[in-house]
């Protein structure tokens, strides 16, 4: 098992899938009255926040706790770091008190990579999402979500819509499910896609309504209506028309498609209320299998370092 | 007076003769010298060169002393084999008054490692809207001929022709920072596939190569003298060789860096190899290579930025641009163009020394090696290679892309006006 999760890419397959496998089994420990596992008992997880998300930061809080790990909860608001404490004195305190991992999100793009690599810290870095590169456990997530609804992912085809260009879930997304085997097309105004896309190992597409008849899966991103002022679009009604996923268009996805989004939703934007509401909507679910999937990725990051606690955890699990 | 005699130099990297240098002036230049009691330098396989000539150099002083001064700065030009180095405008406060520029020719002057020629903004505070007294400054003690915001785009049209039309008037020219504004608005990297994965906005090759087609035109127009700063694209080499073929007034300049790194190096993250214009792909690499051996480059400019540490230790984002480079441009150079058998040693003096010197318009440098010229000479060897080490710099800077990385030759010593500066590769001291 690799040391750092940074990006998608930096998982084989058999990795990818034992995180996907070993989420399944502790997506049960969810249902139990108790909700915890002594596993990462006197381990530390830090959660450092440079971003708002509340959602990602929960979603890790209560991986770590249900692990019985000690969490520390450090954001850019009322800490050091809003006060101008660079990231390299950040992480030293961290190192300090003894972080074992530090799960970060961080507006520029490759944060978690200086961190993993520029030897300020030993813990294992997780990449909860860095500017616009990548949000490998999103993917994970998504990818045990559509795993759930239709089983192995090879050759299954799965259409990711909208601002692809500053999407991290995109990238994450992208490369997560090729390595699992799937077939991806991006679709996107040329404007919103990035240069170079044609070395990905994906489709593109301009034009939505092709790419609904055979899709497993329709992920609708994020676009905010502030990407008009850079002329990324004309205005938010015409990307709407374009893009949005509303129920004429979801009619013509196959009976079994399911819609996700990996949140916040704009509603009205790039999903109408009614898509984001409907039966085939498994957004909600995202959610949720989040937190199993952040359980599966922590203990097998942490557990995968050779002193006696790890080593005590992996016979517990 | 000081005297000393170079035994057995490699003039040029061509032919074998002593050199006696006194009172500031090459006095001789033959074979088996009787030098009198001039002092012995043995200069057995050192490649001889007339002392280098930078026309883009971030001096820091004043303002951001922390990160370099003009004393620290031209040590570290000196290390390189510089005897002049022309100081970029954007400083704090800027250099756009006669007052500014005054002060830190003097300070070279002062300090006498290495001439300091300082560059005039072209407009005040760099900001792009009105003209600085550019006259003044040429005026002055410092007599600036070159001209720019460097570091920002003279990016207004208008203002653009404006500066190019009047520095005619005292033989000036504009020294252009080709950058689109608008096309690079938060940029970070060279856009293509790479900035695309890495998720880092991209600096397209389109923003320095529309600049420098417009300047050229403009230049054309109003036939006045432009100047491109660090050539960085294919595009851009192309455009300027078509401007040559018309034979219009254009000179460029490419850095070290740019001849020599990829954008592949920002896959680390570290910033620093963050730079401006951002390091390119393999093809530009070879496009500004090629472009500086067939003469539509015709000069080699290091773009020295110093900064200090915590400016680089970050972030990508949030770190500065720029990395040092006066005292490893001999060697890249070495490595890139001439390793490759792509130019001569006598090419490298015209491309580091003679020719830049021309552009800048400073007389007593960039002079051949010959009998009554100024004696600024360095003496280097190609033969030597190092591990570079970050902390091996006269710079107070340590942003340096290539330590750790082997780089051939080594300056073993550099006369500015006869009197050493370096010798024996180490610092001399420099009476005040």
């Amino acid at each position: 098992m690799i040391r750092h999760l940074l990006s998608s890419a930096d998982l084989s397959k058999d990795d990818a899938v034992l995180i996907l496998d070993t989420a399944e089994e502790l997506l049960s420990v969810a249902s139990r009255p108790i909700k915890k596992l002594p596993t990462l008992r006197g381990r530390t997880v830090v959660n450092l926040f440079f971003e708002d998300s509340t959602r990602t930061r929960i979603s890790f809080e209560a991986a770590a706790k249900r692990l019985s790990a000690d969490v520390i909860n450090f954001s850019s608001k009322g800490s050091s770091v809003s006060k101008g404490e660079s990231l390299k004195d950040t992480a030293l305190t961290l190192q300090a008190m003894g972080a074992d991992a530090v799960v970060i999100r961080h507006g520029s793009s490759g944060a978690p990579h200086r961190l993993a690599h520029a030897s300020w810290i030993n813990g294992a870095i997780i990449n909860a999402g860095d500017g616009s590169h990548e949000h490998p456990t999103q993917a994970l997530l998504d990818a045990f979500t559509m795993r759930r609804h239709l089983g192995d992912l090879d050759g299954r085809r799965v259409t990711i819509v909208g601002d692809v260009l500053h999407s991290r879930v995109a990238r994450s997304n992208a490369l997560l499910l090729s390595i699992l085997g799937a077939d991806v097309t991006l679709v996107a105004p040329p404007t919103l896609l990035p240069v170079g896309v044609d070395s990905w190992p994906v489709q593109t597409s301009y034009e939505l309504d092709g790419a609904l008849d055979k899709a497993d899966v329709v992920m609708m991103l994020r676009v905010q209506g502030e990407r008009m002022n850079d002329a990324f679009f004309p205005s938010a009604r015409e990307y709407s028309r374009r893009y949005g996923l509303d129920t004429r268009r979801m009619r013509r996805l196959p009976e079994h498609a399911i819609v996700m989004h990996p949140g916040p939703m704009n509603r009205g934007m790039e999903i109408t209320a009614d898509v984001a509401d409907s039966a085939r909507s498994v957004i909600v679910e995202q959610v949720t299998n989040g937190v199993a999937v952040r359980m599966a990725v922590l203990y097998l990051l942490l557990s995968g370092s050779t002193d006696a606690e790890s080593t005590e955890a992996r016979e517990e699990a | 007076m000081s005297a000393h005699v170079l035994r057995d130099a490699l003039v040029l990297g061509e032919r074998r003769a002593d050199i006696l240098i006194e009172d500031g002036t090459i006095t001789a230049l033959a074979d088996s010298l009787d030098a009198g009691d001039a002092r012995e330098v043995d200069a057995t396989g050192l490649i001889a060169l007339p002392g280098l000539v930078d026309l883009h150099t971030h001096l820091r002083e004043p303002g951001r002393e922390d990160a370099e001064t003009v004393l620290t700065g031209t040590q570290a030009a000196a290390r390189g084999g510089f005897t002049c180095v022309h100081a970029m405008a954007n400083t704090d406060p800027v250099a756009d008054t006669a007052g500014v520029v005054e002060q830190v020719w003097r300070l070279g002057r002062e300090h006498g490692y290495c001439d300091v020629q300082p560059v005039g903004a072209v407009t005040v505070g760099l900001d792009g809207t009105q003209l600085a007294e550019l006259g003044a400054m040429a005026e002055s003690v410092a007599k600036v001929r070159m001209f720019s915001d460097d570091g920002k785009c003279v990016s207004d049209a208008v203002l653009m022709r404006r500066a190019l039309e009047y520095v005619k008037a005292f033989g000036g020219v504009i020294a252009q920072h080709a950058q689109e504004p608008r096309l690079t608005r938060g940029a970070q990297m060279n856009e293509g596939e790479l900035s695309g994965i890495l998720g880092l906005t991209g600096w397209p090759a389109v923003a320095e190569e529309a600049i420098v087609a417009r300047d050229v035109l403009l230049s054309a127009h109003v036939g006045s003298r432009l100047h491109v700063c660090h050539v960085s694209t294919r595009g851009s080499v192309e455009i300027l060789r078509w401007a040559k073929s018309k034979g219009w007034d254009v000179t460029a300049e490419v850095t070290p860096h740019h001849l020599l790194l990829t954008d592949e190096l920002v896959r680390s993250y570290d910033p620093i190899f963050k730079v401006n214009p951002p390091l390119r792909s393999s093809d530009d690499v070879a496009a500004v290579r090629e472009g500086l051996a067939d003469g539509t480059i015709d000069c080699v400019a290091t773009d020295h930025a110093p900064h200090p540490m915590e400016d680089k230790e970050c972030e990508w984002s949030a770190a500065a641009f720029g990395m040092l480079g006066l005292e490893t441009a001999l060697s890249v150079v070495q490595l890139a163009m001439v390793d490759s058998a792509m130019l001569s040693w006598s090419d490298v003096a015209r491309v580091m020394s003679t020719v830049p010197a021309a552009i800048g318009r400073v007389e007593a440098h960039g002079r051949p090696l010959a009998v009554g010229e100024p004696a600024n000479v360095v003496l280097y060897d190609s033969g030597a290679s190092r591990q570079w080490r970050s902390d091996d710099t006269a710079s107070l800077s340590r942003n340096t892309p290539y330590a750790g990385r082997e780089l051939p030759g080594r300056v073993v010593a550099t006369f500015l006006r006869g009197r050493p500066t370096v010798l024996d590769g180490e610092l001399a001291e420099v009476p005040v």
